[in-house]
């Protein structure tokens, strides 16, 4: 009796050992992979609406300083391309308003009250290093002159990437209007990344600064070449 | 035990039952991947990138002093 009682402990114990076990591995394949696939299509879907939503606007709109004063844009919404060529030729990503947790599953995320894209100031970006589509997996890979390009309805914002940096996820100071020098007043326009680092991990931040280095109005178009992937032959 | 026990009460012959298992497999993991582990995964530490003054959870406000009127 007390055998049979030891053997049902026993076995149910190592049943839900196993059950747990699988469920941890699924856990993982589906953070690692599945995450990806959903938020890769998903992904790429906003970009083909922004892309046809952006082809429908008025071509009338005024050009100057397209955007200096954007209109706001709500919580959560897309609003932006953003290119980046070294990261491979049909790198094209959304950029939406806000870095929660929601906001990044669907694309980058615009730091609230940061600058807006080609706006005197700092335009602070914040991706995924892995999982949910991992748009900013080989942030590292980026080099000093490297184009980032942010489409928006009214122009293309063509920046360049000046340096980057390993920092704590405290460092505020990264998306200050002039990048690390919180309080000072900005005289130009900076973009700046931040992701996890390292990989599979979100111990430190990854931060790569860009300077603007021109705007184009969506009728002018961005010249050609600027989309090429540094490096390669075409 | 568990699983012999559902084995067990499968009913068929042994390829019956095999399909029948494959099929129970296939629901218990679409519902954990579908409702359980994106339920989850907002409270898993490493789903964060941003640079804030809270570092956990995802939700991280960028800079005490921004403008209010967001909707966050």
């Amino acid at each position: 009796m007390t055998n049979r009682a030891a053997r049902w402990v026993v076995g149910g114990l190592g049943d839900i050992l196993v059950t747990a076990g699988l469920v941890l591995l699924l856990f993982v394949a589906w953070q690692l992979w599945w995450t990806d696939v959903e938020a890769n299509r998903a992904q790429g879907g906003t970009v083909q609406a922004l892309t046809r939503d952006f082809g429908r606007s008025s071509p009338s709109a005024p050009a100057a300083a397209p955007n200096e004063h954007p209109k706001p844009v709500k919580f959560g919404e897309a609003f932006a391309i953003v290119r980046i060529p070294r990261l491979g030729e049909d790198y094209a990503r959304p950029l939406l308003e806000g870095t929660d947790y929601e906001t990044l599953k669907k694309g980058l995320g615009h730091y609230q009250g940061t600058a807006a894209p080609g706006a005197k100031g700092n335009l602070g970006i914040a991706g995924h290093r892995t999982t949910y589509g991992r748009p900013l997996h080989e942030i590292d890979l980026l080099r000093k002159g490297d184009k980032v390009i942010v489409e928006t309805r009214t122009g293309y914002s063509v920046y360049a990437v000046d340096r980057h940096e390993i920092v704590s996820p405290f460092a505020v100071e990264v998306i200050a209007p002039v990048p690390g020098k919180p309080g000072a007043e900005p005289n130009g326009s900076w973009l700046t990344l931040t992701a996890c680092h390292p990989k599979y991990s979100a111990a430190q931040r990854y931060v790569v600064f860009a300077k603007l280095v021109r705007t184009y109005p969506r009728a002018e178009g961005l010249p050609s070449g600027t989309l090429d992937v540094p490096g390669k032959k075409s | 035990m568990l699983y012999s026990a559902i084995w067990r009460a499968l009913p068929g012959p042994t390829p019956a039952k095999a399909v029948q298992t494959l099929l129970l497999v296939a629901v218990v993991v679409a519902f954990l991947f579908l409702w359980v582990f994106p339920r989850i995964a907002p409270m898993m530490p490493f789903n964060d990138n941003t640079v804030g003054t809270s570092s956990s959870g995802g939700a991280t406000r960028p800079l005490p002093a921004l403008p209010a009127g967001e909707t966050a």
